[in-house]
């Protein structure tokens, strides 16, 4: 049979099921256990009872990929990122239509239902622990960059392109030219990349059985190495830092989180944490609202109002950059 | 109700027992008759009495506010962003939005 004929989510769901079982063993996963946890842009990821396989996105630099697999893989990082598994056995592939496909155990996810059980002190932990921790040797991979300040000017181009129309892309362009370019010189550290609170995941607490469903008490781990690498670390609190100063993560959470960064030595802020953070965040808040411009554009809806919250303070920013620059030429 | 400036469609918002209109494009803002005054009213009573810090909630001991950025929203500690993160901001923090 033609492989390649089938569709990549159902060679993603073989290959996860062939990762998960003995070759020959019989599959005994729960319905439940079974199915697409995420299918976007950034990857597909499809979990088969205790392991999820995950497709990387299309254009996935190799080199990079590898040199961020083998971080993850790292005992240096193992009390911060989940570990991969190993990839299922041959003929199995390591990729599907050029995309690299990895394999990791399966951690249930922070509950969208739930505000108030977010683990954002251990999140903080996590990220200062990642932040201070040397970067180690990876044989011949180099690691690369870490991804967030390119994600931010690619959200820009695709909501150029894809919401050239829309009223308020003035606004966020606006606020896009506050930045300095170049961005100002940071140190360079571990960085996650793309932190959000959909980043982390319970590990699995101690051995599983083939199939059955273990014991999922272990402690919290980072997911997703795709933007992972060198950086000024300000980057990884900088999405929090955004809903905070846009009036939509309460205060109180956000001295939870921040504080938790600090007494665990968190590196990337000083005395004035804004000092650092004012940019990574501004830059965070115009990614946040070019992305609303473009999937709502692209879905033929308004604005809702999380969304109009975003644009808001893309007005504030670029207003503030209106007022300095008008005392100072003044 | 559609936006004079952009024409997109404009959302009615309630802030403080004040009807709004907002533009879902631009974000311009619509006043009725009269509304300017109630606002301007009841921002004087926000900051006129001000009250010896009302902190809310007992479970945490009374702190000061975070610093925030000068483009940061004007609510901090208010109940206001509180609402957007319970009803649909915390979700948005599980994804790369």
């Amino acid at each position: 049979m033609d492989s390649t004929a089938r569709p990549p989510l159902d060679r993603l769901a073989a290959l996860a099921s062939a990762a998960a079982h003995r070759p020959g063993a019989p599959c005994r996963c729960a319905n439940g256990a079974v199915g697409v946890l995420a299918d976007r842009d950034d990857g597909t990821v499809v979990r088969h009872g205790r392991l999820v396989a995950k497709a990387h996105a299309p254009g996935t630099d190799p080199e990079a990929h590898r040199a961020r697999l083998a971080l993850a893989a790292h005992p240096d990082v193992a009390g911060v990122f989940l570990p991969p598994l190993p990839p299922p056995p041959a003929p199995a592939p390591d990729e599907l239509d050029g995309r690299p496909v990895t394999v990791w155990p399966y951690g249930p996810s922070v509950d969208p239902a739930d505000p108030d059980a977010a683990p954002w002190e251990e999140a903080a932990r996590l990220l200062a622990l990642l932040h201070r921790t040397p970067p180690p040797p990876l044989g011949a991979d180099r690691l690369p960059e870490m991804r967030a300040p390119v994600k931010a000017a690619l959200a820009v181009d695709r909501m150029r392109r894809t919401a050239p129309g829309h009223p308020a892309l003035a606004t966020v362009l606006a606020a896009w030219r506050s930045l300095p370019d170049p961005a100002p010189a940071a140190p360079r550290m571990l960085c996650h990349g793309d932190f959000h609170l959909g980043q982390l995941v319970r590990a699995p607490a101690g051995e599983p059985a083939d199939g059955a469903g273990p014991a999922h008490t272990g402690p919290w781990r980072l997911i997703d190495i795709d933007d992972s690498g060198l950086g000024d670390p300000a980057w990884d609190l900088a999405r929090p830092a955004a809903w905070f100063a846009a009036g939509i993560l309460p205060p109180e959470v956000w001295s939870r989180f921040l504080g938790a960064y600090q007494e665990a030595g968190g590196p990337a802020l000083g005395a004035d944490p804004w000092l650092r953070l004012d940019v990574p965040a501004r830059a965070l808040t115009v990614q946040t609202a070019a992305l609303a411009l473009a999937k709502s554009t692209a879905e033929g809806r308004p604005l809702d109002e999380v969304e109009g919250v975003m644009i808001d303070t893309c007005a504030r920013i670029a207003a503030q950059r209106t007022d300095r620059g008008a005392s100072a030429s003044a | 109700m559609q936006c004079p400036k952009c024409h997109a469609a404009m959302h009615t918002y309630n802030r403080n027992g004040v009807q709004i209109e907002q533009c879902s494009g631009c974000r311009g803002i619509f006043l009725d008759y009269g509304e300017l005054e109630a606002l301007t009213r009841l921002e004087s009573q926000w900051v006129q009495p001000a009250p010896p810090a009302p902190q809310a909630p007992q479970a945490y001991p009374a702190q000061p506010a975070p610093a925030a950025p000068a483009w940061g929203a004007p609510q901090h500690g208010g109940h206001h962003g509180g609402g957007h993160y319970r009803q649909r901001g915390f979700g948005r923090m599980l994804f790369s939005s």
